[in-house]
């Protein structure tokens, strides 16, 4: 693997090693120092055209506690104002000396384009609707941790699926591990084209709830009220929003995740929210070491044929 | 009297009236002056092997000039349109400004008249292309323009349209519609579908297509106006246009060469290269423009030859400009692809065409005496690879680049000039 740019284009064995990798380095962050030297002299460069606080932080973070160097390449402050196209920014990112571009942009597939100018390694941080795919990686992660394995869950994706970057990761990320996924959402936060992808759709929440073994919120974005797409959020929050009433048809055990930010009141109730967020919170801490992985088997030594038992270098 | 120049030696000549052999003898008059076996003139241009044709005529092409003369000028494309084996070409209205009065319709004339090619002019229909007053039909009209398209876009309003059409029919003119349903495609930047959809890239339904195809066919039938349909690409257009000629409707429909050779799946590299209006649809689609080309109801081949410069090809995906070349590669295209007789082929290139341009008297024309010397000729069987540096359009972005392809021209003679001698563009 040279980039990581989408979990469609993954095998399962491709995302069960990067799992595998991260076990490694949750413990390194579990450690009192949380660093080691195993990316010294290696650069890694955000390139984020589009607003992001926690996965530009996660990423940093991973960057970090593997000793990589970090440099922010922030759009705003930049000469992107100035009308420089994305091939000389990158190229003459590139022309510094690095090795590793994390692109967040709001077009999907600049990362593929990204790749066609730049020899450093590209992930992909979020394009467009597209793919997010290391938010599905710590997704799954996160529910390998609670329950094992994802083989023969049944996980319920809700909202607006259209135009959701982690709903497309997610649903490749989590049938490719063998868990059966239900999309639920009105028809007009559904992809055109939902019956091509290995799901199954319900408009029916309250039917679903009681068959999952987790349920997966997604954000609601305010500006789908412009489009035609909903009447209202209050109308949306009294079909698909988890609220008080709806969480008491989840099984006990069943799991509640948001890749944030949560709108409060209206996916989820506050309380709801509240009463989960050990697992939303698990989220952003294994973030960081889904990242550390994904920077090691890609910038590492050896990241052609990673090995099943990966030696994690010691403290620094 | 007119003295002869040259003979074009050894080839087969297809025109409308057959297949014949014999050479081709041109005169300094830009006329043909005799067709026939072992012909003698000063200069021979070596045939063998080749099929000698009337000039291609090309019904939609993208010149960008005035205003956009980084992507491409009326020169180079015409550079462009003689390597292709065009005599004829058709620019379209949507440059800077719109060509929407007499006077760019002069000036756009004026800068084709040195070009290697026959450079004719479309008209808006509405003024700036905008959608929201009629453009001054007759006035073009005057000057020769023949075909009106507000290409680039459709024109949405149905009452206006309705209007352009009452007014037009008095004229003889043909109002061409570039069909898309701007509130069903707005936003949209490529086939919605199963790609759009894994992409994640907003796309626009074939609706937006056939609502307007839909329309106008009312309109025409309430208008009695003769309307041309633009670069048809879903398989509902074909039919309904296929429906509407059978029940004895006059209207015209144009495909492009990538609507019957590229798939949406095309897009799944985020190259925008790709990005064209209409997008490229189907398989099922592309079939129905084959199909349709090969029983008549699409009545030739256009290129919505549309070039744009590498930087703004290389935005991403959902910024970048719709549009690809199309001029250099259209006859490979359609002689590698399309499952037609040579001469159905050269039928959709050249005088189709030119008969729903008026241009049938220059161009397109049979291949004898006293006829315009405006030919072309190419070898159907050699084989070559599309190079996107070698073009002569002052744009790369052919999304065939690489591609190997049968059929290639060999030279093209603008009244009786070899503006293309063995693939060299000579002026």
């Amino acid at each position: 693997m040279t980039d990581l740019l989408s979990i469609s284009d993954l095998e399962r064995g491709d995302i069960e090693r990067l799992l595998d990798l991260t076990d490694h380095f949750a413990e390194v962050s579990a450690r009192p120092i949380p660093k080691v030297p195993a990316l010294r002299g290696k650069t890694v460069v955000s390139l984020f055209y589009e607003d992001s606080t926690r996965t530009r932080l996660s990423f940093e973070t991973a960057a970090k506690r593997l000793s990589a160097d970090t440099m922010n390449f922030s759009v705003s402050t930049s000469s992107v104002k100035k009308g420089e196209s994305l091939r000389d920014t990158a190229q003459t990112i590139e022309a510094m000396g690095i090795d590793c571009v994390v692109v967040r942009h709001k077009s999907s597939g600049v990362p593929w384009q990204l790749t066609r100018w730049v020899d450093a390694a590209v992930v992909n941080a979020g394009d467009g609707w597209h793919e997010h795919p290391t938010q599905a990686l710590l997704d799954c992660y996160t529910i390998r941790q609670q329950r094992g394995s994802l083989d023969g869950m049944h996980i319920a994706i809700v909202g607006d699926v259209k135009h959701s970057r982690v709903a497309r990761s997610d649903i490749w990320a989590f049938t490719k591990l063998g868990a059966t996924v239900t999309v639920v959402a009105p028809p007009t936060l559904l992809p055109p084209a939902i019956g091509t992808y290995p799901v199954r759709v319900s408009h029916d929440i309250d039917s679903v709830l009681p068959t999952v073994d987790a349920v997966y919120l997604l954000r609601m974005q305010r500006e789908r009220m412009t489009e035609a797409l909903l009447p209202s959020l209050r109308e949306y929050t009294a079909t698909y929003g988890l609220t008080r009433e709806r969480a008491r048809l989840l099984q006990d055990d069943a799991l509640v995740m948001h890749p944030g930010p949560i709108n409060r009141g209206v996916e989820v109730d506050p309380d709801v929210a509240d009463e989960v967020r050990s697992v939303i919170i698990d989220q952003v801490r294994n973030g960081v070491s889904v990242r550390m992985a994904v920077l090691f088997l890609l910038l590492g030594s050896g990241s052609e044929l990673l090995p099943p038992e990966v030696a994690v270098p010691e403290a620094v | 009297m007119p003295q002869p120049t040259l003979v074009i030696k050894g080839g087969r000549l297809v025109d409308a009236t057959g297949v014949r052999s014999g050479d081709v003898v041109v005169g300094d008059d830009g006329s043909i002056l005799a067709v026939g076996p072992d012909l003698d003139a000063p200069e021979v241009l070596d045939a063998g092997g080749c099929v000698v044709s009337p000039g291609f005529v090309d019904v939609h092409t993208h010149l960008r000039e005035p205003g956009k003369e980084e992507a491409e000028t009326i020169e180079t494309g015409a550079r462009g349109a003689a390597a292709g084996g065009y005599t004829c070409i058709l620019a379209m209205p949507n440059t800077t400004p719109a060509i929407d009065s007499a006077a760019v319709v002069r000036e756009v004339l004026e800068l084709g008249r040195s070009a290697p090619c026959d450079v004719r002019t479309s008209g808006a229909i509405t003024v700036g292309r905008a959608g929201e007053q009629l453009a001054p039909i007759a006035e073009m009209a005057k000057l020769g323009v023949r075909f009106f398209t507000d290409d680039g876009t459709g024109v949405q309003d149905t009452r206006l349209m309705r209007r352009a059409m009452e007014y037009a029919s008095a004229l003889d003119v043909v109002l061409a519609q570039h069909c898309e349903d701007d509130a069903m495609a707005g936003g949209g930047h490529m086939h919605e579908g199963e790609w759009s959809s894994r992409l994640g890239i907003a796309g626009q339904p074939a609706e937006a297509e056939e609502l307007m195809v839909m329309r106008d066919i009312a309109l025409a039938r309430l208008t009695g106006a003769r309307i041309h349909f633009q670069h048809l690409s879903t398989e509902g257009s074909v039919a309904m246009v296929r429906a509407a000629k059978d029940g004895g409707m006059d209207l015209t429909c144009e495909a492009t060469t990538h609507h019957f050779t590229l798939t949406d799946e095309c897009c799944a590299t985020y190259d925008a290269v790709f990005k064209v209006n209409p997008p490229l649809r189907t398989a099922d689609d592309v079939a129905a423009v084959r199909a349709g080309l090969a029983d008549g109801t699409i009545d030739c081949i256009a290129t919505d030859h549309a070039p744009h410069t590498p930087d703004a090809k290389e935005q991403p995906f959902d910024e970048a400009p719709p549009g690809m070349l199309g001029l250099e590669t259209a006859l490979g295209l359609a002689l590698t692809e399309l499952d037609l007789d040579l001469e159905e082929v050269v039928a959709l290139l050249s005088w189709r065409p030119a008969q729903l341009l008026g241009v049938e008297d220059r161009h397109g024309g049979p291949i004898i005496e006293g006829r315009r010397a405006n030919l072309c000729v190419f070898d159907p069987e050699e084989e070559w690879t599309v190079d996107a540096d070698t073009m002569h359009s002052r744009s790369r972005n052919t999304p065939y680049a690489g591609r190997r392809l049968r059929g290639r021209v060999r030279h093209t003679l603008l009244e009786g000039e070899p503006v293309l001698r063995s693939g060299e563009v000579t002026r």
